[in-house]
């Protein structure tokens, strides 16, 4: 992964002193509440509801061992020894004190991390596929680019302050996972006609309050003019996007005024003065920062590992865990892991230090000294030997890491919610515990199969329940918490946005609303189809029925 | 004490203050508007400049002012000679559009300032107006931050081309000057240095 040289350490020790000044002048009182609220968010400071949280970056969520060690001793010596991985692939402290966040960054800074731009109305965090660089269907690993593009947009002076926050993705696989149509801009890379890396750009998609798919600004962008075309549509955002109300100020906002047409015309006109300018990306500079992502030194294994086979056929405890947590891999005797933060009961994405140990631990041993976060709030160990699986699975199932439940339905993506965040309408984090304990037997959760579902505690969608093939979002009526649910949304290649199914539900409803949308799916399937397929072919229709109807009956 | 700060050869410094802001009356009517002209049939909450504001405002008979795009439009004859002489800057809120001043003057050169008023420090178009006024416009002479201009954002300001700065009147200039260097390498290229860091260094894996 990438190595910071002195360019790069520089600049985050400046940003340690740069905020340990903003924080000292804040505490004298020499900066007011509002004049220190950019600062801090632009440093993914929040005031949370019980205190302050803490984000920091994982820039597209790659992480060493030794990171995520000094991750695990920060949450201990800083907050309560746990961390929650977001669905932006950071990782948050929920209780850090406000005047102990420049010695934090100060830590970080010495594993080269740091916090910059994980909030605030500036370029958040670049995100991408998790399985990069290992995925079978991968045409460009993305992750140099995203590393030019992380650099780029750190502290760019032109975007430091802008209407709302601006989320960008990077996919290089055929399947995309890293979401690019949900994203302000979304870049597809792609190989073109004369097999030369080009980009497809998508602009203006989102969740939030009015969730909509990005559209497709250029179809082919030459590698070389991403920073640029990047600057010429976030420049047109940033001179045109409202400021007036927080609400209608993304870009999806202004693109849907203008329409796709008039705003591409704009961007190009824009890009016509930009385009080749000094920050035009050179061959030299991402060979440079493209040599961080080399393949790892695999050795040359076959396809098949007679140890792993025969304890896939002795031990079906382990079969079941392998077969929802490992993932094809582009070299022979290789798998990716997921290892699960959802065992039923949990807070999603919680992790402790204890098990931040473990997992940094696993990573040196057996995966090269690195891993992922994952958009699902999971981490993975990339570059695994099938002949040590079986050890991983040990490890990680004494330590809670080994549910079976990857990509099923109690695998859910959920935001921290009414527990922590001030924003929130209603918790999120119980909801989802008791969806999990509603369907703790595992044989079923199987054979339910594939299914997404995910909680948002309020509009702002960090849960992405827009995206889930079955969506939960709180609302606030009347000051009491209820849970609007929607069927049907998706990501991926066919990333839909799911619809609503009715009335919102109170949280003791919950489980039995879930339970009552599975029962329906179980009935209507035709043998092999996904829940998110029977959906599609039957419609909201026979859900929503039963759902209600059943409510008259019981009320 | 005064509250300017001025960069010469990247060098900055505390200077007095020259120029006079000539200021709109205030608006009587709620009016809203569009931002601009290139986003169309979209209320923004800006106000727009009246013609009874533009006729009421006062513009002092002699010495170095600076004056507001509008009234720079609706004046621009009874100034000339003024401008001229060296004695008139224009001064624009963010909302305003670069292009009306451009179409009014065609060579900003003429100008010896040019100020960007920033009604709220977290407003980011000021950023952009100065970077096209610069690389866009090929404005040379001096760019000054007016308004809600605050310490934590100088550096912003400086890279996006703005070599003086108004600092707001509560707040300290001298300590506020120190943040011009927050950062001594930064990575991409912007107005002050344009090129990125990767062709700045030899940067090597
Ligand atoms: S979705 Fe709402 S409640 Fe949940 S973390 Fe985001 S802002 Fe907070």
């Amino acid at each position: 992964m990438y190595k910071y040289d002195e360019i790069d350490q520089r600049l985050v020790d400046e940003r340690v002193a740069q905020y340990r000044d903003q924080t000292r002048r804040y505490l004298a009182g020499e900066l007011s509440e509002e004049e220190f609220r950019p600062l801090r968010l632009q440093n993914g400071l929040y005031i949370q509801r019980l205190a302050p949280m803490l984000r920091i970056a994982v820039p597209y969520g790659m992480l060493s061992s030794k990171q995520l060690h000094k991750l695990a001793d920060i949450a201990h010596s800083y907050d309560h020894s746990y961390g929650h991985f977001s669905t932006r692939q950071n990782l948050q402290l929920n209780w850090p004190k406000l005047e102990d966040v420049p010695d934090i960054l100060a830590e970080l800074a010495s594993v080269e991390m740091h916090a910059i731009q994980t909030s605030g109305n500036c370029i958040r965090n670049i995100t991408t596929d998790q399985f990069a660089g290992v995925a079978p269907d991968e045409i460009i690993d993305p992750r140099a680019m995203a590393e030019v593009m992380r650099q780029w947009s750190t502290f760019h002076p032109e975007f430091a302050l802008l209407p709302r926050k601006f989320k960008i993705a990077v996919s290089g696989t055929k399947d995309d996972r890293a979401v690019v149509q949900m994203h302000d801009i979304g870049m597809e890379f792609y190989l073109d006609n004369h097999n030369k890396v080009a980009i497809k750009v998508w602009v203006g998609g989102g969740l939030g309050r009015t969730p909509i798919l990005g559209a497709v600004i250029r179809e082919h962008l030459e590698w070389q003019h991403a920073l640029t075309y990047c600057e010429a549509i976030v420049r047109v955002y940033n001179l045109h996007g409202r400021r007036d109300n927080s609400y209608k100020a993304r870009i999806k906002i202004l693109v849907k005024a203008l329409g796709i047409d008039e705003f591409r015309s704009q961007v190009e006109a824009e890009w016509a003065h930009l385009k080749d300018a000094p920050n035009t990306i050179t061959e030299a500079e991402l060979a440079r920062v493209a040599k961080h992502f080399e393949a790892m030194p695999y050795a040359n294994l076959p396809a098949h590992d007679a140890s792993f086979d025969a304890a896939i056929v002795s031990n079906p405890v382990f079969a079941n865990w392998a077969k929802r947590s490992l993932h094809a891999h582009k070299t022979s005797g290789y798998r990716a892991v997921t290892l699960s933060l959802k065992p039923h009961g949990k807070a999603p994405g919680d992790a402790t230090s204890e098990q931040m140990h473990v997992v940094a631990d696993l990573a040196e041993q057996y995966s090269f000294g690195e891993l992922r976060v994952s958009h699902e709030q999971n981490l993975i160990l990339a570059d695994v030997k099938l002949s040590d699986l079986f050890a991983v699975w040990e490890k990680a199932r004494v330590y809670g890491l080994a549910t079976p439940n990857i990509g099923l339905l109690t695998d859910i993506i959920c935001c921290p919610g009414g527990d922590f965040c001030s924003l929130a309408n209603a918790k999120s984090i119980p909801i989802a515990q008791a969806i999990q304990m509603q369907f703790d037997n595992l044989d079923y959760l199987h054979d339910i199969g594939d299914i997404e579902l995910n909680i948002s505690g309020c509009m702002n969608a960090c849960g992405h329940h827009h995206i889930g093939h079955i969506g939960i979002l709180g609302v606030d009526k009347d000051g009491s918490e209820w849970y609007q649910v929607s069927i049907g949304g998706s990501q991926g290649n066919n990333a839909s946005i799911g619809s609503v199914i009715g009335p919102s539900f109170s949280a003791d409803e919950m489980p039995a609303v879930v339970q009552k949308l599975i029962d329906v799916y179980i009935k209507e399937r035709t043998p092999e189809e996904l829940f998110i397929d029977t959906v599609r072919r039957l419609g909201v229709a026979p859900f929503k029925a039963y759902v209600y109807a059943q409510d008259e009956v019981t009320a | 004490m005064s509250q300017l700060i001025k960069l010469n050869d990247n060098v900055a410094s505390i200077a007095e203050n020259e120029w006079t802001v000539v200021q709109l009356p205030p608006s009587l009517v709620e009016a809203r508007k569009q931002a601009g002209k290139v986003v169309l049939f979209k209320l923004t909450g800006e106000q727009t400049v009246s013609e009874e504001q533009i006729s009421g405002t006062v513009i002092p008979e002699s010495g170095k002012v600076i004056v507001p795009l509008s009234v720079f439009i609706a004046c621009k004859a009874q100034l000339q000679a003024r401008i001229n002489a060296g004695e008139i800057g224009v001064w624009l809120d963010t909302h305003e559009v670069l292009a009306d001043l451009a179409e009014h003057q065609s060579d900003l050169n003429q100008l010896p300032i040019i100020a960007v008023h920033v009604e709220r420090f977290a407003d980011g178009r000021i950023f952009s107006l100065g970077l096209l006024l610069r690389t866009r416009y090929s404005f040379k002479n001096e760019l000054r931050a007016i308004g809600d201009v605050l310490r934590d954002q100088l550096f912003f300001l400086k890279r996006s081309g703005f070599d003086s700065y108004l600092i707001r009147a509560d707040r300290n200039a001298e300590e506020a000057m120190l943040s011009l260097n927050d950062f001594s390498a930064p990575y991409q290229g912007a107005v002050d240095e344009t090129r990125p860091a990767f062709v700045r260094y030899n940067r090597v894996a």
